[in-house]
């Protein structure tokens, strides 16, 4: 029999709506592969066994009285643990959320429950997403499936792995500057971040509001469309969300498999966005991939976004600001967990000192105090006030940049997976690894990560970057899917077929998972 | 301080020239909070209202209250001032346990309206024009309650309680420009412009306006500057004085207080102030400086607020008459002393007065009925006299009171019988058979039977001393049991005595 883990979404799909796989089956089928693999991988935080079983069993008996249900019904699907789920604990990766259940569903966790998809855990991330490596998760770091000495990215390293090392088809991440996309790339797998506003962030722990955007990750660009379909349109509860009707992403997809779809297609590649400090086995793929392009009828012109040289700096302000009001809300008053200090009176001031002290990782106290220092009277215009107008003329460099091309191409990140520790104790080389990926976020618009092969140097996966004019997302489904194509008729197979087989463990992996 | 370490508050005047500034918070009463979606009440068990939003849990988001928009323009358009064409909400950055996101959601530097101007007018007459800087959205907190100390205070308490109820509740934030030459007049001046707040805001029909359930609650900045001096004093702000007559007290203690420290040689410290209405005085709180850091940045989770110049029209065109040109006028048509239109103001039955009058009844027996028997029912009762009976219900007791057909002791009979639920006072004039004897027949015999049982009276009557006439009345009015027309019965004495007068 089939695999049924090696299948893409649209594929198992397919195999659920004829009804020669049930829901169940597939469901079981993604466990026991969790089972085997997930102790070296560590993508999970939370398994959900009996829930997700008893989700399957559900959609498997709507099928069979005939209902109508979605592409997606019967599909698992592992979440971040940004989101906030009823059933599952939701921790962000913090130990100040240890074990804390919320009492309701983040807008897009309904979306996904509502069209199907069958739930099976929550996924690893650096500490409140802060983070490229997941290294930085209060629960211990996941592994790259291609290198288990490797991190997978961040913060979305779990979702990332989860998907790549086959234990789920599917995944939602979160992208704040990058934390869907670089993992997407050195894990060999496709990660979209949606337009600001496209997708609801109702439930999504908040890093940084204006950055935050809830998005798909998966294997194939068609399964992310599909995915990216259910979880897009309006949410009243988010003020932020847009009120545009999206046309369908998985149409625009087929659009992009269609022969000579590329014909024709303007190209800019992003001059600061490649170059010096670039790995040259990913620059090599990527210049690789221009040239069959350019082969496939596309025109390619440089682009030059000269703010863009100070993406970074202003990311590191505005993120910060952000993030430590979002961040003041974890206390100890209403929910998480609660340490008293060791010795003086109890007052709520103290409690709170203590609780803040002893939940927060290194990273994220970093950022609190970097953020509350930039928002200090004084320092307000030097520092948020300058980062806003670079973020301006980043949207600027965007808008000139889009009237003469289609999309945007660039690496999706400087370097494929660096090992564990390598940038640990140098925040800032940490912080340039989304240097490919910040621009988006800063000018809300959407982004696409997909492979485009591996480094010859050390045979590890590398991404390449869609970004496209905010709201078009569905052109970034179109080429990204005609890219696909492109490369795997070139490669004569998938990249992910490539990676290295995990050995099943002789651990048991419960159905509580690893938290 | 003491009462008696206060300075005497002519001599501090003669000192220090006051200077004011008034912070007012107007709780709207829109049926949601201003972010979320859960009911704006209270009476109901702690933290029932509260979802993610409120309760600040992870994950949560603010959705505006469009409603509250709308009341906040109202306000701002009725104390005068612009209307932003942007405006913004930002966050105000501070950790609190009643405020669950440990920001409180406000506005900074765009707020929905400012530029505004109140003009008041004090008892003696002089009128005072207040400038508004400016009237701001924000979140309330949810409400502490500290457990186990005697005070109730947070000092000494066992552990604190928070309900989230309130959390979140809006509130528009009217703040003044600096009040100068407010001079002796300077509590009355707080007193009238916080009156004058809860006025508009009652007119508009904003809030419930009750200032004893927080629903307008004043924190008043006080600072003395020297006679000559063209410096500033250091100010204190005393927090949530919640009556009129508080303001006015609080004002005037912190006159005399900071007058007592500063002619000592003291300096003021800058800092809130907790006003005890118990004993009449204010408290060191804490310390504010005026670099007290909030960290404000404009809240990324909204959008910017931008009202269409067209709606705003749309708004100014609902605004109610303003309550002191509406005093005037109404004072005018009713043809009302000062002291009598105050005593209708001060029982705040303007309204009832004028639908009273609205209802056909006289201005002068409308005023006297409300401000007299109603009110005095209702101090009775512990409620409030327009809560009691129905405006157009003493229009028609006082219509049968001008008809005649009751007399005033046995309209307020009637009036107990409308208040107990017994009908309309016509019905409650049948059923309780309360109607004056116009009959003159019944009356006749009762006047016979008296004249002939006291014939030393009749005797009196007929020698022309018809002052003892007095008697028979009293015993027929007696015998109708009080349902008789005095004047009727005096008048058919005399007849059936046989003297004319």
């Amino acid at each position: 029999m089939t695999d049924l883990t090696r299948l893409s979404a649209a594929d198992l799909s397919i195999l659920l709506t004829s009804g020669a796989v049930s829901s169940v089956e597939a469901t079981q089928a993604h466990l026991d592969h969790i089972a085997a693999v997930d102790t070296d991988v560590h993508a999970f935080l939370h398994v959900a066994g009996a829930n997700a079983l008893a989700a399957a069993a559900v959609v498997d008996a709507q099928r069979a009285a005939g209902a109508v249900l979605g592409p997606l019904a019967g599909v698992p699907i592992a979440i971040k643990d940004v989101l906030a789920t009823r059933d599952m604990p939701s921790t962000a990766g913090s130990k100040i959320l240890e074990g804390w259940i919320p009492p309701y569903d983040a807008t897009v966790v309904r979306l996904v429950r509502e069209a199907g998809l069958i739930p099976l855990g929550k996924t690893n991330m650096d500490e409140f997403a802060m983070g490229s490596s997941t290294e930085f998760s209060a629960y211990g770091p996941t592994h790259n499936p291609w290198d288990l000495d490797r991190i997978p990215g961040g913060s979305g390293g779990g979702s990332a792995a989860a998907v790549s090392a086959f234990e789920a088809p599917l995944a939602l991440g979160s992208d704040t500057g990058g934390s869907i996309r670089q993992p997407a790339a050195v894990t060999g797998s496709v990660g979209v971040k949606p337009t600001y506003g496209g997708v609801s962030r109702y439930g999504a722990i908040a890093l940084a509001s204006s950055l935050d955007q809830v998005g798909p990750v998966s294997r194939t660009v068609y399964d992310a469309a599909l995915l990216h379909d259910v979880l897009s349109g309006h949410d009243p509860l988010d003020s932020t969300s847009l009120t545009d009707r999206w046309p369908s992403m998985a149409a625009a997809a087929i659009a992009g498999r269609v022969d000579g779809a590329l014909t024709g297609v303007r190209i800019g590649v992003v001059k600061e966005l490649s170059g010096p400090g670039f790995q040259p086995g990913v620059l090599q793929r990527f210049n690789e991939t221009l040239a069959m392009l350019v082969a496939a009828g596309a025109e390619i012109e440089e682009v030059s976004a000269p703010s863009f040289e100070y993406a970074v700096a202003a990311y590191y302000l505005i993120l910060p600001a952000e993030a430590s009001s979002n961040l003041a809300r974890f206390d100890s008053v209403r929910f998480g967990i609660r340490v008293d200090p060791a010795e003086g009176p109890l007052t709520s001031e103290r409690v709170m000192a203590a609780t803040r002290d002893a939940g927060f990782g290194p990273e994220v106290k970093r950022r609190i105090i970097l953020g509350t220092y930039a928002l200090s009277a004084g320092y307000y215009d030097a520092y948020y006030g300058s980062a806003q107008k670079v973020r301006t003329l980043i949207q600027r460099d965007f808008d000139a940049a889009f009237e003469k091309v289609d999309v945007l191409l660039s690496p999706s990140a400087p370097t494929t997976a660096f090992k564990f520790g390598e940038k640990m104790d140098d925040p800032m080389a940490m912080y340039l690894n989304d240097v490919t990926t910040i621009p988006a976020n800063l000018a809300g618009i959407p982004g696409m990560s997909l492979p485009m092969g591996l480094a010859p140097e050390d045979g590890l996966p590398v991404g390449l970057q869609v970004m496209a004019p905010a709201k078009q997302d569905a052109r970034l489904y179109t080429f990204g899917a005609a890219v696909e194509q492109l490369l795997e008729a070139h490669w004569g197979h998938t990249l992910l077929s490539l990676a290295p087989k995990l050995a099943p463990t002789q651990m048991f992996a419960s159905e509580g998972g690893a938290v | 301080m003491k009462k008696a370490e206060l300075m005497d508050y002519d001599k501090a005047l003669e000192l220090f020239e006051p200077v004011l500034g008034f912070e007012v918070h107007v709780e709207l009463n829109t049926k949601t909070k201003m972010f979320c979606g859960c009911a704006n009440e209270f009476g109901q068990g702690a933290n029932t209202n509260t979802c993610p939003t409120c309760l600040g849990l992870p994950g949560g988001l603010p959705q505006v209250n469009a409603k509250a928009i709308e009341s906040s323009i109202r306000l701002g358009l009725a104390l005068g001032c612009e209307i932003a064409e942007y405006s913004r909400f930002a966050r105000k950055n501070y950790f609190y346990p009643d405020t669950a996101k440990n920001f409180q959601t406000s506005q900074y530097d765009e707020p929905i309206a400012f530029n505004g101007q109140l003009t008041i007018e004090l008892e003696s007459g002089r009128q005072v024009t207040i400038d508004i800087e400016r009237a701001h959205m924000e979140d309330d907190a949810g409400k502490l309650t500290h457990v186990g100390g005697a005070t109730g205070r947070i000092q000494g308490a066992d552990y604190s309680l928070v309900d989230y109820n309130r959390g979140g509740v809006p509130l528009v934030e009217i703040v003044t420009q600096m009040i100068e030459g407010g001079e002796a007049d300077s509590p009355e001046i707080g007193r009238t412009y916080v009156a004058a707040i809860r006025e508009i805001v009652k007119a508009l029909g904003v809030s419930n306006a009750r200032m004893e359930e927080g629903n307008v609650r004043c924190d008043a900045n006080v600072s003395l500057r020297p006679r000559g001096s063209g410096k500033l004093g250091t100010r204190t702000e005393t927090k949530n004085v919640n009556s009129l007559r508080s303001v006015e007290r609080a004002v005037r203690y912190e006159i005399q207080r900071q007058a007592a420290l500063l002619a000592a040689g003291g300096t003021i410290t800058q800092e809130t102030r907790h006003w005890h209405e118990d004993t009449g005085i204010t408290s060191a709180g804490r310390p504010k400086s005026d670099a007290d850091d909030y960290r404000y940045f404009p809240e990324p989770d909204l959008v910017p607020v931008a009202p269409s110049r067209a709606w705003v029209e749309e708004l100014r065109a609902t605004l109610p008459e303003p309550p002191a040109a509406r005093r005037k006028r109404l004072q005018a048509d009713w043809g009302f002393a000062n002291l009598e239109f105050q005593d209708v103001v001060n029982s705040d039955l303007l309204d009832a007065v004028e639908a009273t009058v609205a209802a056909g009844a006289s201005a002068q027996s409308s005023r006297k009925w409300w401000t007299g028997e109603v009110a005095r029912l209702a101090n009775v009762a512990g409620v409030s006299a327009d809560s009691l009976v129905e405006p157009v219900q003493l229009a028609a007791l006082i219509e049968l009171v001008t008809a005649g057909t009751l007399t005033d002791r046995l309209a307020r009979q009637v009036l107990e019988g409308v208040i107990a639920g017994e009908g309309t006072p016509l019905e409650v004039v049948e059923i309780r058979g309360l109607a004056v004897v116009s009959d003159d027949g019944p009356l006749i015999e009762a006047i016979d039977l008296a004249l002939a049982s006291q014939p030393d009276v009749l005797a009196k009557i007929r020698d022309g001393k018809v002052q003892a006439a007095g008697a028979v009345i009293g015993a027929v009015m007696k015998a109708m049991r009080g349902q008789a027309d005095a004047a009727r019965v005096r008048e058919l004495v005399l007849e059936r005595a046989g003297t004319a007068e």
